[in-house]
Order: C-alpha cells, then sequence, then structure tokens
C-alpha cells in the first residue's frame, strides 16, 4: 500500500482500524523525505524527532478511542507559522537562527487535533516571490519536472505534498501564494475568506491581504485541515467571530442548479491556449453535471496588480521595520552607530526582493507621493471588490484559470520583476476584496498541471470546496501522480 | 516614471537598508519599471470611490482591561542578538 498516496479519510480509518499505527506512518513519510529532498529541498528544517513523539502520542490517544479526523496524520508547516521550539526562518537570513518562542494559532490548533509535524517547508522570503526563488536556503523544484519552478510562495508546500513526502501541508496566501503554486504542481489549494483563519504567530507581509490556507490532493483533504484551522481567535484582532461551518458534512451536495460566472478578462489575451482548453473542459465537465454557466465581467481585474504593488509593498514596508538588529533577527558585526547598525542589518538580513518591496513600499507612502500611489491604489482596491460584489448578485462561483500558464523553468523570470509579478494576474483579486479562492487541477499540458481556480463570496468556503469535491468525483486529474515520486 | 539615483539612495535610507552604491542604478531602473506598471492605475476612475484599507468592516474589538500576559521577558529576550541585566545592547547613541 502507497501510504503517501491516500487521501486523509482513507490515512484516518487505516489508522482506526490498525492497519498501521501513526508511528508507522510518520516513519513512511520521513522515509520519503529522507530518499527524494534533496532532489526537492522542499523542507527546510525536518522534525525527525518530535513527529515521532507526537506519533506515539495520536497512537495513544486513537487506542483509548479518542481523537479526531486528523489524528495521526503527518503534515508540513510553511516556514513562516512560528513554532515554539523550532527554527522558524521564513525564507529568510534575517531569521535563520529564530527559534519562536510561541506557536502561531494554527499550529497549535493542529497539534490540539493530533496532526504530526514532519518538519518546516521551504518558501519564498517573507512570502515574497511567485517561484520559490528568493528563498535564502535555496530554490525548490517542482516534482513534475525538476527544471521548472513549483511557484510561490508556499513552494516548499506543494513540492512536498505533491511528492508524497508529507500528507498535507499548511500555506499561506497574500496574493496567490497557495493558489498558484497548487495550480503548478497538481494540488487543491484554499485560501479562505480574510479573517476566517488565525493570522497569530503567522510572520506578516501585508496584513489587510495575508491569509492561512491548507494545501493538500483533494477538496476533501482540505475540508478536513480547513476545520480544524478556522474560527475565531481573540490573539487576532482582524479575526472573524463567527461559527465554522461543517466544510466535510457540506461536500456531498450536487452542483445541480450552480450558476458560474467566467470573467471575461481572466479569458483575454495572455492566457497560455492548452492552460484554456483545460479550463474550458472543465466548465464542460460542471454543465455536464448540471451547473448553469454565464459569462460575467469583472472589469477592474486588470487593475488587481498594479493595485496590489502599492498595498502590498506599502503593508510589508511597515511589517518589516521591525526587523531591526535588536530585539531578534540577524545582527552585523563592526558597526559604530545605531543607524549603521540598522543599516547593516537590514541590508545582510533582507534578499533583494524583499529589500525591493521594502523600498516600493516606503516610496509610495513617503510624503508628496502618498495621494498618487497609496490613496489612490486603496480607491481602486474598492472598485476591485465592488466589481465581485455584483458578479455574486448574479452567480454562485466565479471560476477561470489560476495561473496563464503551466510552470515555467527555474530562472526564467528571476531578471525581470514585473514579469514576476504578472504570475499573479489572476489570484491577486481575491486577496483584494478578501473573498476566498481555491485552485484544482484541471488537467495538463505537455504533462504539467494546469489549475481551474474557483472564487466565491465571502464566508463561502463551504461551497467552494463542495463544488471541487464534486468536480474531483467526476475526474480524475487529481489522482496522477509525478513520475519518479508514485 | 523614472527613479533617480539621489532618490533611490534616499528611499533606502527612510527605510534604513544599506544599498552597496554599486547596486543604486540597477535597483533604479527595477524600481522604476515597478513604477511603471503601478502607475496604470492613474487611468482608473476613482472620484467615486471610497478608499478601502481592509477586506472587512469591522472595528477594533474591546477586551476587559485585564492582565493576561504573563511576564515572560527572559524567554523573549533569549532571542535577542545581545542583551544584558533585562536590556536590549546597541551602540552608543548619546557620547
Amino acid at each position: 500500500m502507497s501510504l503517501h498516496t491516500l487521501p486523509l479519510p482513507q490515512l484516518a480509518a487505516g489508522l482506526r482500524g490498525k492497519k498501521f499505527s501513526a508511528v508507522e506512518l510518520a516513519r513512511h513519510f520521513l522515509a520519503r523525505i529522507e530518499a527524494h529532498d534533496r532532489k526537492l529541498n522542499s523542507f527546510v528544517t525536518v522534525c525527525g524527532e518530535s513527529a515521532l513523539a507526537e506519533a506515539a502520542a495520536a497512537d495513544a490517544r486513537l487506542a483509548r478511542g479518542e481523537g479526531t479526523p486528523l489524528t495521526g496524520i503527518p503534515l508540513a508547516q510553511k516556514d513562516i507559522f512560528c513554532t515554539q521550539g523550532v527554527r522558524t526562518a521564513c525564507g529568510s537570513r534575517m531569521l535563520d537562527r529564530f527559534v519562536a518562542p510561541y506557536d502561531a494559532t494554527i499550529v497549535s490548533r493542529l497539534k490540539a487535533a493530533g496532526t504530526v509535524m514532519l518538519g518546516k517547508c521551504n518558501m519564498d522570503e517573507f512570502a515574497m516571490g511567485s517561484s520559490n526563488e528568493t528563498s535564502w536556503y535555496g530554490p525548490v523544484k517542482n516534482p513534475w519536472d525538476l527544471a521548472r519552478v513549483p511557484g510561490g510562495s508556499s513552494g516548499g508546500s506543494v513540492a512536498a505534498v505533491a511528492a508524497g513526502l508529507a500528507a498535507v501541508a499548511t500555506g499561506t496566501d497574500t496574493g496567490g501564494s497557495i493558489r498558484q503554486p497548487a495550480a503548478l504542481t497538481n494540488l487543491t489549494g484554499i485560501k479562505p475568506t480574510y479573517g476566517r483563519v488565525s493570522r497569530y504567530g503567522m510572520i506578516a507581509f501585508a496584513s489587510s491581504l495575508d491569509q492561512a490556507g491548507v494545501l493538500a490532493r483533494t477538496a476533501e483533504d482540505c475540508a478536513h485541515v480547513l476545520a480544524a484551522m478556522a474560527g475565531f481567535d481573540p490573539l487576532d484582532s482582524t479575526s472573524v467571530d463567527r461559527p465554522v461551518p461543517d466544510y466535510a458534512a457540506a461536500l456531498a451536495a450536487p452542483v445541480k442548479g450552480l450558476r458560474i460566472g467566467l470573467p471575461r478578462e481572466y479569458f483575454a489575451a495572455g492566457l497560455e491556449a492548452g492552460t484554456r482548453a483545460a479550463v474550458m473542459a472543465a466548465v464542460t465537465q460542471f454543465e455536464a453535471l448540471g451547473a448553469t454557466v454565464s459569462e460575467i465581467s469583472l472589469p477592474n481585474s486588470p487593475l488587481s496588480v498594479p493595485t496590489y504593488y502599492v498595498v502590498a509593498p506599502a503593508e510589508a514596508s511597515s511589517n518589516l521595520a521591525r526587523f531591526d538588529g535588536v530585539r531578534y533577527g540577524h545582527r552585523a558585526e563592526g558597526v559604530k552607530t545605531l543607524e549603521e547598525l540598522y543599516k547593516k542589518s537590514r541590508g545582510e538580513g533582507f534578499g533583494a526582493e524583499v529589500r525591493r518591496r521594502i523600498m516600493i513600499g516606503t516610496y509610495v507612502l513617503s510624503h508628496g507621493y502618498y495621494d498618487a500611489y497609496y490613496l489612490k491604489a486603496q480607491k481602486v482596491r474598492r472598485l476591485i471588490c465592488d466589481d465581485f460584489r455584483r458578479a455574486f448578485e448574479k452567480v454562485d462561483v466565479v471560476l477561470g484559470p489560476t495561473a496563464q500558464a503551466p510552470a515555467f523553468k527555474l530562472g526564467d523570470k528571476t531578471a525581470d520583476p514585473v514579469a514576476m509579478y504578472l504570475n499573479d494576474i489572476y489570484t491577486i483579486a481575491a486577496n483584494l476584496a478578501g473573498i476566498p479562492a481555491l485552485s484544482m487541477p484541471g488537467g495538463f499540458v505537455d504533462g504539467l498541471p494546469v489549475g481551474v481556480q474557483l472564487m466565491g463570496n465571502y464566508f463561502d468556503e463551504a461551497r467552494l470546496l463542495n463544488v471541487a469535491h464534486q468536480y474531483q468525483l467526476a475526474t480524475h486529474w487529481h489522482k496522477a501522480l509525478p513520475k519518479g515520486f508514485e | 516614471m523614472a527613479l533617480t539615483a539621489d532618490q533611490i539612495r534616499q528611499v533606502a535610507h527612510l527605510a534604513r537598508l544599506e544599498l552597496p552604491p554599486e547596486q543604486v542604478e540597477k535597483v533604479a531602473r527595477e524600481l522604476s519599471n515597478i513604477l511603471d506598471m503601478v502607475d496604470t492605475l492613474a487611468r482608473a476612475d476613482t472620484s467615486a470611490a471610497e478608499p478601502m484599507a481592509h477586506p472587512l468592516d469591522m472595528s477594533q474589538r474591546l477586551r476587559p482591561d485585564a492582565v493576561t500576559e504573563p511576564d515572560r521577558r527572559a524567554a523573549l529576550q533569549a532571542h535577542a542578538p545581545a542583551v544584558r541585566d533585562g536590556l536590549y545592547l546597541v551602540p552608543k547613541v548619546i557620547e
């Protein structure tokens, strides 16, 4: 039996039916990490010892007839989430030796559910990137083609799950960092509504956009993990106090009568032909399942990338001001003044992309430019948000591509930041509006996975997961495995 | 919008980022390209749009004015590069 390809419900049933123990399951995944990860670089820290201890505790819990659907499930945490006693480096030299003094809320919730943390996943530095090439720990490779990027910023998380080195992984999505890498590696990834999942202990990039979510093979797996992560947290002042629906129970509803909107702007020039064909095939599949499809317009969506590259760097420049070489993080040696300490520690601790975004953010917030850039972007953000509000008066979900094309080659876009930024052209709007969105496997172009994106109204995660699950019951794309990692 | 080398040096100073002199021109080009992309925002008619700072209409929650955090100074300072007697050490600020 290939334990690393089983969906969560089967893993949970196997654990309860004593077909294998949580310790055996953890050992299986740890052995796969050992055997395969040098090709991928998806983990920056492997927690072998603590994983086995957590697995033993899970076995004891299951033996008592206790536990949750996640007890004993081996998972990987994106290295942006603080983990008490385990290094949390966020892909940065700045935090290379930072051992978090507390757990992020989602880390403690997933621990309480009984998951087993295999390790911490590589990522773009401070989640700034779309290819996982900005990490201080080196790029991550795509298991579908080792010469290609896995997407980013949750590149390590997707590579680990796609290659069967973890059953599921967490991710974060500020402008597409869950959905775009999911699309590029044949996974299902959900970014919930802003405020649905606590941001406490998740290292901040752009605080009005950041949201944590799940990367897994199936929508059903996402439903189980999201259920354990979501919910009110008094430690996050933007956490929403609203009950979490039973995502797993909502999966079974048929999609007959579902109203799907196709935004014409998402199918305009720039969309690679094979990707367009795969997305349209998914549309046909939904029609066959009884959904009704109509064309809609999100007229301001072409402005989402420029809006994002004002709002996100502005917030990042403020959030990353905390890294000063004094309280924690990298500190430069041999400096004589406090100002020199700040400048040198930050200049050495941050990589080129992070420095770039801090400077853009500083510039757009600086005296004389605030109105022209920051205030203007906040107004356009409103227009983008209103587009969705109008769309959801007519349709239940918005469907389109997740990315313009399948995975590109390592190094292809590193020399041109703007070309890299345009990777997120279809994903950013959901972050600006704060709505939930999901990417699911929708086929292949030349052996490389294509993602189909579903966007929903606020707090409609249950519907997105339901729609994706129904699609996955009717299709087999999500079952395909990359060669060499079966 | 083309940024000059002087503007780049000023922004780097405001952000307290050391920028080696040989990188200034390259960074100026990159940031100018990004701002050119951003400048397309100017074309949008936002005369009727309220600025949106945040996706959710919410106000700051209040909580009872009670002590909820224990003193964790020692644990939190364990991560600092240089501390003594509970104080963070930095280069001399006042002569």
